[in-house]
């Protein structure tokens, strides 16, 4: 041993850089796009197009104004903004998209510190800031042109055991662009997992829950209604975001749980049809607690006594 | 450093705006903040108790006994916070409906209490006219400049007068949370604007390190309060 390379840690590198785990995101999202493309129309791509291209061009922007270095680069923008566009229905005016894209973009990723600083789902936020502004316009449900009926339909969480099963799975129902087609979403969330960009912890143990919860407190159609809504959009791809779930393994069990409580009361006993939304929101809000709380305690280590308050 | 009357006055309204660096009063701007012509009406009301409870109690501050001076103060400005109840109530019946309940609360408002407890018990009358004054036209700038932009994107309108058509309003700007999100921005701008080139704006600036004007708690909070608390006991020897 002639000669000993001394160097600080990180010792271990890994290839991945949050450029390639967005795209392993956006490539999980085509799916989904694809079946309500099919679903709904072409209008679904082009809104999830604007949508994007919006969120991308708000972040460069604030960026360029603030003199910071431009992040747009690492695709998080374009995963923001495909979210937000499946948030809302295919009839959804492009400018309320837009207004829905600055909340998530500026409001709540940018303003916090950009990306890694936002404590809530910016697409969530995106979403609940047009749920309160065009409350009619997000929950008219048209499939325009697509395989489902141009009639308006309400949310099949209504009654989920009236659509059945197979066209819940398959998303042959009116809904927001992307919560329709769970068979779609459940395919992108096995991508994810096997490229080990999320653990299924957190969507398991919130579907989990959520059927669990409802079962219990004895809402309509249990198994159905898991399929129904946002929840497989919700727990495999917003839940799931690192910046806003705990870090440990027992902290996910943790957040997955209260976020299906939150996501079943909401839905059996609520005004809302869809709780989901806010049960994100309100999780996301507590991970700093639940991150303390779930410490991992490193085998042998010796607990330092706490000092004395002066 | 003894302030000059005008940074007395421009005090209020810039370094130690109560709304946004004192946080004082938020609970009526969040309310009231949806409509210009609500916010104007309200803005100058406070302004007028302000003024009014400033002068009176700067007039009395040697009367008043220490001991009892919260329930002192009170009473003054209880007595102007009925006057402008009873003349909006009289002439002005639309502006009293729109502002409901939150004008009879100018009594407990912050702002009024904390001005007549930091400022007009310490100071000459003429400082705290100028002080009430600033601080009523630092309340009233803001309110208006977050209603002007909560009624323009929440409802189209400014004073009443449309200007965005119809159909293209952003709801959530009028509800509550807008009224959150408005606010926050509002105070990160006035603190950006405050800031000097490559230096940001540091809030304890403006407390001369007495922390009786402060609600900010900085780390010398404890420090400074001792020995301002002090003098104040010497004083009332």
């Amino acid at each position: 041993m002639s000669k000993m390379n001394l160097s600080v840690s990180p010792h271990i590198r890994s290839s991945r850089t949050t450029q390639n785990i967005m795209l392993d995101v956006i490539i999980a999202l085509v799916p989904a796009l694809i079946a309500s493309v099919v679903l709904y129309g072409f209008r679904a791509l082009l809104l999830t197009v604007i949508s994007s291209g919006a969120c991308v061009f708000f972040e460069y922007a604030y960026e360029k104004l603030l003199k910071r270095d431009i992040t747009v680069s690492d695709l998080s923008a374009v995963v923001t903004g495909m979210l937000v566009a499946f948030n809302v229905p295919v009839s959804m005016p492009v400018w309320m998209l837009i207004v829905g894209d600055l909340a998530a973009i500026i409001l709540a990723k940018q303003l916090f510190g950009g990306i890694g600083c936002n404590f809530m789902n910016p697409a969530l936020v995106g979403r609940i800031v047009m749920m309160f502004s065009f409350t009619t316009a997000i929950t008219t449900y048209t499939g325009s042109t697509g395989i489902v009926d141009a009639a308006t339909t309400a949310t099949p969480l209504a009654d989920p055991a009236a659509t059945g099963f197979v066209k819940l799975v398959l998303g042959m129902h009116g809904g927001v662009i992307g919560e329709s087609c769970a068979a779609a979403l459940l395919v992108g969330g096995i991508y994810l997992c096997i490229r080990k960009v999320i653990k299924p912890i957190i969507p398991l143990v919130y579907i989990g829950t959520t059927l669990l919860f409802t079962w219990l407190f004895g809402g309509a159609a249990p198994l159905e209604s898991i399929f129904a809504g946002g929840l497989m959009l919700g727990a495999i791809y917003m839940a799931t975001d690192y910046v806003t779930s705990p870090i440990t393994d027992k902290g996910k069990v943790i957040f997955g749980v209260f976020l299906g409580l939150i996501t079943s009361v909401i839905r059996v006993f609520g005004n809302y049809a869809e709780g989901v939304t806010f049960a994100i929101i309100l999780g996301n809000i507590l991970v700093p607690y639940i991150n303390d709380l779930s410490e991992t305690k490193p085998i042998g280590a010796i607990v330092p006594e706490k000092k004395k308050e002066a | 450093m003894k302030k000059t009357k005008w940074q007395i006055f421009t005090n209020g309204i810039f370094k130690e705006n109560p709304v946004l660096i004192l946080l004082l009063g938020c609970c009526s701007v969040l309310a009231i903040s949806v409509t210009v012509k609500g916010a104007l009406g309200m803005g100058v009301a406070l302004t007028f108790v302000l003024v009014g409870s400033n002068v009176v109690i700067s007039l009395l501050r040697k009367v008043i006994p220490d001991k009892v001076r919260i329930p002192c103060f009170i009473v003054v400005v209880a007595t102007f916070v009925t006057l402008v109840e009873m003349v909006v109530e009289a002439y002005l019946p639309d502006l009293y409906n729109a502002l409901g309940i939150f004008l009879a609360l100018i009594v407990v408002n912050c702002i009024v209490l904390g001005r007549a407890e930091m400022f007009a018990s310490k100071n000459g009358v003429l400082d705290s006219f100028l002080d009430g004054l600033g601080m009523g036209i630092g309340y009233t700038v803001v309110i208006v400049g977050i209603a002007v932009v909560r009624e323009l994107l929440g409802a189209g309108t400014i004073y009443g007068i449309r200007i965005i058509p119809e159909g293209y309003q952003i709801g959530i700007i009028a509800q509550t949370p807008g009224g959150f999100m408005m606010f926050g921005l509002a105070m990160g701008l006035l603190i950006y604007c405050l800031g000097k080139k490559g230096k940001k704006f540091d809030p304890r600036i403006g407390c001369d390190g007495k922390c009786g004007n402060c609600s900010i708690g900085c780390e010398n909070a404890i420090k400074d309060i001792v020995p301002d608390a002090k003098e104040d006991k010497e004083a009332a020897k």
